[in-house]
């Protein structure tokens, strides 16, 4: 059998994908979360319902969707509602499990920053801020983040937190009275990081051929690894085909960066 | 009584220096033609809110419209960054004022219901509650755990772009409704803007679609394409080319008042802007139709 061959970023996603589970209603993003999602529900998760914080509920997007408003996602979705009714009804009022994040930078403790780099009065580096990301992450069941492994991107600590994962370690997060688990996992394109009992995020898993050397020399804090470090399930040709021929098939979001 | 003005006439009458302006729309029905209106008045120090503030007040701020933005995600949409607002906010050139997108609906939902504030539950995440003082912790009167509280936001303006208004402002939309409803009772002030302009009768046949009433409806524009690079749908689609194209023009400033001088200041109106983008473009934007099957109310 020759080598599969695959990008970090189809790596990534399909990594993530591997994390939803059948019948799972999943708050997705655009871009690479997007696909991770719509490759779930071609394989493992037929069942997936798809929710788009614009306000698409059970979406089935027929092209790939270039926007969280992209027109796709309305046409032969389940229900459309407002925006304040996605962020009550659905989110927090628990009816999400699955939350895909985003951000520049995530910290020991799973905490993101889409916010500032800087000072927030006078920042140097102005990020697009939360959007819909504090309160995925505070009302999720699950969440997940994918985002390559590179040191600037892990700092030990976040310098805003626009969305908390176990903020100073678990016993806080469960202090604020938050009713989503938090971060539960970090895929990156070395392997997959999560949370300890006290909320800190060790190395779990390995991607084949990687190693935690790499992983370490790559994060910004002094990464643990579990007991037992295990490896990622090889890429199939299967999740590549559907992921290249049939979700973006001109490469918009597995091409380019990362 | 018709409401129905020109678009021209209803910014000149209905927005005035220093406002607070809500154009409404989330990545849909994104009324481009009236800040495009706004932006060709010279109108001045006006405080703009949008959850995404989106290309539209990117070329507002940068045609010198605002003093200060309100919003809760601040990039291209599918893109990446709004550079011109983000700029200005780097060089401290423009006031804003940031929220998540369930802070900012909140506050259009508290300032729609007639109330002072409205509550919603913790997210652990405190650090923009400390850097905006208008986001706030109070005790839950009925013993339960803090929440965080939000205030009204009851815009001067709210502009809202719907697929059909009769002349009134009864107005049909759907597809994505983002903060369209909640806009438009919450402000002061309602200018919509209208792909078609149909008698009321079609509105009754459909009532519960009618998601903006004529109680609180200014004007009513005719504005066919007025969302481009947005969309109307069923109506014609996203130019996610535009949204790539003007990651680049955003880069220069010298780029920007080109596009201003062409698009904005150089055509009269959209439908001059409409023509101007020319046939290639409008057949690239065109979407079959997809029907919805009929329902029925029943003749009582």
């Amino acid at each position: 059998m020759s080598e599969i061959k695959y990008s970090s970023a189809e790596l990534m996603i399909i990594n993530a994908a591997r994390l939803l589970r059948d019948g799972d209603v999943v708050f997705v993003g655009v871009g690479q979360p997007n696909l991770a999602c719509n490759l779930a529900k071609r394989t493992h998760a037929p069942n997936l319902v798809m929710i788009y914080e614009a306000g698409v509920i059970g979406a089935e997007p027929a092209r790939l969707p270039l926007s969280i408003g992209d027109p796709t996602l309305v046409s032969g979705s389940l229900s459309v509602v407002s925006m304040y009714d996605i962020f009550t009804n659905y989110l927090q009022r628990g009816n999400v499990d699955v939350g895909f994040m985003g951000g520049a930078q995530i910290d020991k403790y799973g905490n993101i920053n889409a916010t500032v780099i800087g000072g927030y009065d006078s920042p140097k580096v102005r990020l697009p801020g939360s959007g819909g990301s504090q309160e995925i992450a505070a009302w999720a069941n699950r969440c997940y983040i994918m985002t390559p492994h590179q040191k600037r991107r892990f700092p030990e600590k976040v310098e805003f937190m626009t969305s908390a994962g176990f903020i100073g370690g678990r016993g806080d997060r469960e202090k604020a009275g938050l009713r989503g688990g938090g971060m539960l996992a970090v895929v990156t394109d070395i392997g997959i990081m999560e949370p300890d009992e006290s909320g800190e995020m060790m190395l779990t898993q390995l991607h084949p051929g990687k190693t935690s050397e790499e992983a370490r020399a790559n994060t910004g804090w002094d990464l643990k690894s579990a007991s037992s470090v295990g490896t990622t399930d090889p890429v199939t040709e299967s999740e590549l085909r559907i992921l290249r021929d049939e979700l973006d098939p001109t490469g918009i979001y597995l091409k380019g960066a990362s | 009584m018709t409401k129905v003005l020109a678009l021209s006439e209803a910014i000149a009458k209905f927005v005035n220096d220093g406002d607070t302006v809500y154009a409404a729309g989330f990545t849909h029905l994104i009324p481009f033609a009236a800040g495009h209106e706004i932006i060709r008045q010279g109108k001045k120090n006006l405080t703009l809110a949008r959850a995404t503030p989106d290309l539209i007040y990117d070329q507002m701020v940068a045609a010198g419209c605002a003093k200060k933005v309100i919003f809760s995600y601040m990039g291209n949409p599918g893109v990446g960054s709004l550079r011109i607002v983000r700029s200005a906010i780097e060089k401290g050139q423009l006031e804003w004022d940031e929220y998540s997108h369930f802070g900012m609906i909140t506050r259009l939902q508290a300032g729609a219901s007639g109330l002072p504030f409205l509550p919603m539950n913790q997210t652990g995440a405190a650090d923009l509650e400390k850097a905006n003082p208008n986001i706030k912790r109070i005790a839950d009167p009925f013993g339960g755990k803090d929440v965080i509280v939000v205030p009204a936001l009851n815009p001067d303006v709210a502009i809202v772009h719907v697929q059909r208004a009769d002349a009134n402002g009864n107005s049909h939309l759907w597809g994505i409704i983002g903060e369209q409803k909640e806009a438009a009772f919450a402000a002061k002030k309602v200018i919509v803007t209208a792909e078609e302009i149909v008698d009321e009768s079609v509105i009754r046949s459909d009532p519960n679609r009618t998601m903006i009433s004529e109680i609180v409806v200014s004007t009513v524009c005719h504005v066919p394409f007025a969302c481009h690079p947005s969309y109307a749908q069923g109506y014609y689609d996203r130019d996610n080319e535009f949204y790539l194209a003007w990651d680049k023009v955003s880069e220069s400033a010298e780029a920007t008042k080109q596009y201003l001088d062409d698009w904005v200041f150089g055509v009269k109106d959209r439908n001059e802007y409409w023509q101007k983008l020319g046939a290639e473009t409008h057949k690239r934007l065109e979407v079959p139709d997809l029907m919805s099957e009929p329902i029925n109310y029943g003749r009582y």
